[in-house]
C-alpha cells in the first residue's frame, strides 16, 4: 500500500476534481447515533462497524459510510436538486485477518434530483469512469429496479411480492421463498401439521392450548400471521412459466446492449416490466450522450445483491483484478432510503464513492 | 519456560479434564488448598497449569500467553474473531456438549423454523416499530447464524445469564441459548425452533497460534500429544 501521505494526496487530488463540477463540499460528524443505522441495515452492521457508548447520547457509530449522514443532512435542510462530495474516513471492522483496512479515506459524490434519473444515474457513472480512466478497470453495473419490478409483476398475493422484495438483498433467503412459492420446495412439516389442526380448531383456541402468551407479541398478532398461513396455503404457487422468467432475469449477465434485446424479449412474457426496461434503455442512451461504451458496459442482472441493501436501482461498481480487493469505486441509486430517512419526504437519489487507497495503489503500479 | 496449559478451574469441566488427561496418563491437580487455582503436572516433564475461568481460555488463548486450552467450543468461537485463524483445534475430548439454540415461546404456533421466525420478525417490526429482541450472551454466533441464513429484522439484546426469563419479563420475544436438555425451555413456556441450531458445543483443546513455541515448547507438544493420543496437524 502507498504511504498515508500519497492516500491523502490522491483523496485531496478526486475530492478537487469533484468539486471542479460544482458540487457542494460537506462534512458529516465521524460519531453517528446507532440507532438510524441499526434500524437501516439491521444487526448485520454491528458485526461492521465499531460501537461505542455516549453517556448522553446512548449508542453511537463511527461512521460506517457517508451516505446515511448526507441523505439525512439533504432531508433536513437542503434545497433541490442538490449535488454534494465529500472526503473523509470510514472506519468497518475487519472480523478476518486480513489486509483489508479497518479505517480508510473515501471521496464521495451525490445526487438528489426530482427529474431526468437516466440522465443523473449516467452522470454519476460517467464521472467515476472518467476519473478512473487511466487505471484500465473492469467496470460492473446492475439494476435492482428491474428485479423489484419483475416481482412485483408476478401473478401472485401483495404478502408474497413484499416477502420477496424484503429479501432481493438476501440471495439465499430469496431463493427460498422463491422455490416455496414456486412449489419446488414442499412446505415444512411443522406447518402442514399446523395447518391440519387449523381444519379443525381455531388459531386462538391453539393459541391458548400451547402456552402463556409471553413478550410484547399478542395472541392477535400471532393469530393473524396464523391466518396469513391458511391464506398463503390456498394461493396458488407460482406459475412455472414465471418462475422461469425470474430465474431467467436474476441470471442474465451480458453487455449491456445485449442485455437490452434480452429484457426486452423477458418483458414480452411480463408486460408489467416494461416501464423498468424503458429506463435502463434511457440510461444506457443517457451513458452514451456522455461517451460511455453503453452497449459493451458489462449487466450482471444480480450485481450489487450482496451489498448494501439501500440500493433500489442502478448499481455499479470498477474493479481492479487483484485478488481481495473490495471495488475501487461504487456507487448506485438508493431513492427507497431517502423516504425511510426523511420522515414521510423523498428525493431521488443516486452517488457513488472512490477509495484512494487503492487508486494510488495502483497508480504506483502503473 | 514450559509449555503453559489452560484448563477451567473450577466444576464438571475442571473435573472431566483432569480425567481425559488422567485417563492417559497425564496427572493434574489442584496444588494446595482447594481454592487455590495452581496446579500440578505430573506425568511429563516441562508441563506448567493455569487454572481459568472457562470463559477466559479464548482471550488467554488470543493473546498467546497460553500454549493449550481446553474450553467449550461455543466460548471460543463467539469470543473469538475468525477463531481458526487464532487457534487451531487439537482435539474434541467427547464432554461438555451442549446446543446452542433458538427459542421462542411456546403460544407462538405460527413459529417452528427460522423461515417462520423470519416473517413473524418483519410483521413484529411492522407492528411494534422495532425490531424483534433475541436474548443472548452468544452475539458473535448467533447473528453469523442469522446472517448466514438471511433472517432479517431482529436485534440482539444482551444477557449474562437467566436468559430464559427475559422473554417472561418482556425485556425479549425470543432468546438464544445453551440447552443441554429441553427442561428449562418447558419450564419458562418456550420451544426450540427445529432449524435453529446455533452450534453443538463440546469441550476441545486448543493450541494457540500466537504462542511462543520457539524453545522447547514444540518438542513438549509433541511428547504430550504422544502420551494423550492426539494427531497434531501438519506443520505443527
Amino acid at each position: 500500500m502507498p504511504s498515508p501521505a500519497a492516500i491523502r494526496a490522491e483523496a485531496d487530488r478526486l475530492f478537487a476534481a469533484l468539486r471542479e463540477t460544482g458540487a457542494e463540499p460537506v462534512e458529516t460528524d465521524i460519531l453517528q447515533p446507532a440507532g438510524a443505522l441499526l434500524d437501516l441495515y439491521g444487526e448485520d452492521i454491528r458485526a461492521r462497524a465499531y460501537v461505542t457508548q455516549d453517556p448522553i447520547r446512548g449508542e453511537m457509530m463511527l461512521r460506517p459510510d457517508f451516505t446515511v449522514p448526507v441523505v439525512q443532512m439533504h432531508m433536513d435542510h437542503g434545497a433541490e436538486p442538490a449535488r454534494y462530495c465529500y472526503l473523509g474516513k470510514v472506519f468497518r471492522k475487519q472480523d478476518h485477518l486480513s489486509p483489508r483496512a479497518s479505517e480508510y479515506l473515501q471521496v464521495g459524490y451525490e445526487v438528489f434530483a426530482r427529474d431526468r434519473p437516466a440522465e443523473a444515474d449516467a452522470e454519476v457513472f460517467a464521472l467515476f469512469a472518467r476519473l478512473l480512466a487511466p487505471l484500465n478497470l473492469r467496470p460492473a453495473t446492475g439494476d435492482i429496479g428491474l428485479l423489484l419490478a419483475a416481482i412485483q409483476a408476478l401473478a401472485t398475493t401483495e404478502r408474497r411480492k413484499a416477502a420477496l422484495a424484503r429479501h432481493i438483498w438476501r440471495p439465499r433467503r430469496f431463493r427460498a421463498l422463491l422455490d416455496r412459492f414456486a412449489g419446488r420446495t414442499p412446505p415444512a412439516p411443522s406447518r402442514l401439521a399446523l395447518l391440519d389442526r387449523l381444519a379443525t380448531s381455531d388459531p386462538e383456541a391453539l393459541i391458548a392450548a400451547a402456552g402463556p402468551v409471553l413478550g410484547l407479541r399478542t395472541p392477535e398478532e400471532i393469530a393473524a400471521r396464523t391466518r396469513a398461513l391458511v391464506a398463503d396455503a390456498e394461493t396458488p404457487p407460482l406459475s412455472a412459466a414465471e418462475a422461469a422468467t425470474l430465474d431467467d432475469l436474476l441470471a442474465l449477465s451480458a453487455p449491456a446492449g445485449e442485455a437490452l434485446g434480452h429484457l426486452r424479449d423477458i418483458a414480452v412474457d411480463m408486460p408489467a416490466l416494461t416501464p423498468a426496461v424503458d429506463r435502463f434503455a434511457d440510461r444506457l442512451a443517457a451513458l452514451a450522450a456522455l461517451g460511455v461504451d453503453a452497449e459493451a458496459l458489462p449487466f450482471e442482472a444480480s450485481h450489487g445483491r450482496s451489498t448494501l441493501e439501500y440500493y433500489d436501482g442502478f448499481v455499479f461498481g470498477f474493479h481492479a483484478d487483484r485478488a481481495g480487493w473490495p471495488p475501487v469505486a461504487s456507487g448506485g441509486r438508493y431513492d427507497a432510503l431517502t423516504a425511510v430517512l426523511g420522515r414521510g419526504r423523498s428525493i431521488p437519489a443516486v452517488g457513488g464513492i472512490l477509495r484512494p487507497a487503492l487508486v494510488a495503489a495502483l497508480k504506483g503500479a502503473v | 519456560m514450559g509449555l503453559k496449559i489452560g484448563v477451567p478451574s473450577k466444576g464438571r469441566l475442571m473435573d472431566k479434564t483432569f480425567d481425559w488427561f488422567g485417563a492417559r496418563g497425564v496427572t493434574m491437580r489442584q496444588s494446595g488448598a482447594d481454592r487455590e487455582y495452581a496446579g500440578v503436572v505430573e506425568g511429563i516433564g516441562g508441563v506448567d497449569l493455569v487454572l481459568l475461568s472457562a470463559s477466559e481460555v479464548p482471550r488467554e488463548l488470543a493473546a498467546g500467553r497460553i500454549h493449550l486450552g481446553v474450553t467449550g467450543s461455543d466460548l471460543v468461537q463467539d469470543k473469538l474473531a475468525d477463531w481458526a485463524g487464532q487457534v487451531q483445534a487439537l482435539a474434541p475430548l467427547g464432554f461438555g456438549q451442549a446446543d446452542l439454540i433458538l427459542a421462542v415461546p411456546l403460544a407462538w404456533i405460527d413459529v417452528d423454523t427460522l423461515d417462520d421466525l423470519d416473517a413473524a420478525a418483519a410483521a413484529f417490526r411492522a407492528t411494534h416499530g422495532h425490531r424483534l429482541r433475541i436474548a443472548t450472551k452468544y452475539h458473535r454466533l448467533v447473528r453469523d447464524f442469522l446472517t448466514v441464513r438471511g433472517v432479517a429484522d431482529y436485534q440482539l439484546v444482551d444477557s449474562q445469564g437467566a436468559t430464559e426469563g427475559t422473554v417472561k419479563n418482556a425485556t425479549a420475544e425470543a432468546i438464544a441459548d445453551i440447552t443441554s436438555s429441553g427442561e428449562t425451555l418447558r419450564a419458562n413456556h418456550l420451544k426450540a425452533l427445529s432449524d435453529g441450531l446455533v452450534h453443538r458445543s463440546e469441550a476441545v483443546l486448543y493450541a494457540a497460534r500466537a504462542a511462543a513455541w520457539t524453545g522447547g515448547e514444540k518438542q513438549t507438544l509433541q511428547v504430550l500429544a504422544g502420551l494423550v493420543g492426539v494427531t497434531l496437524p501438519d506443520g505443527t
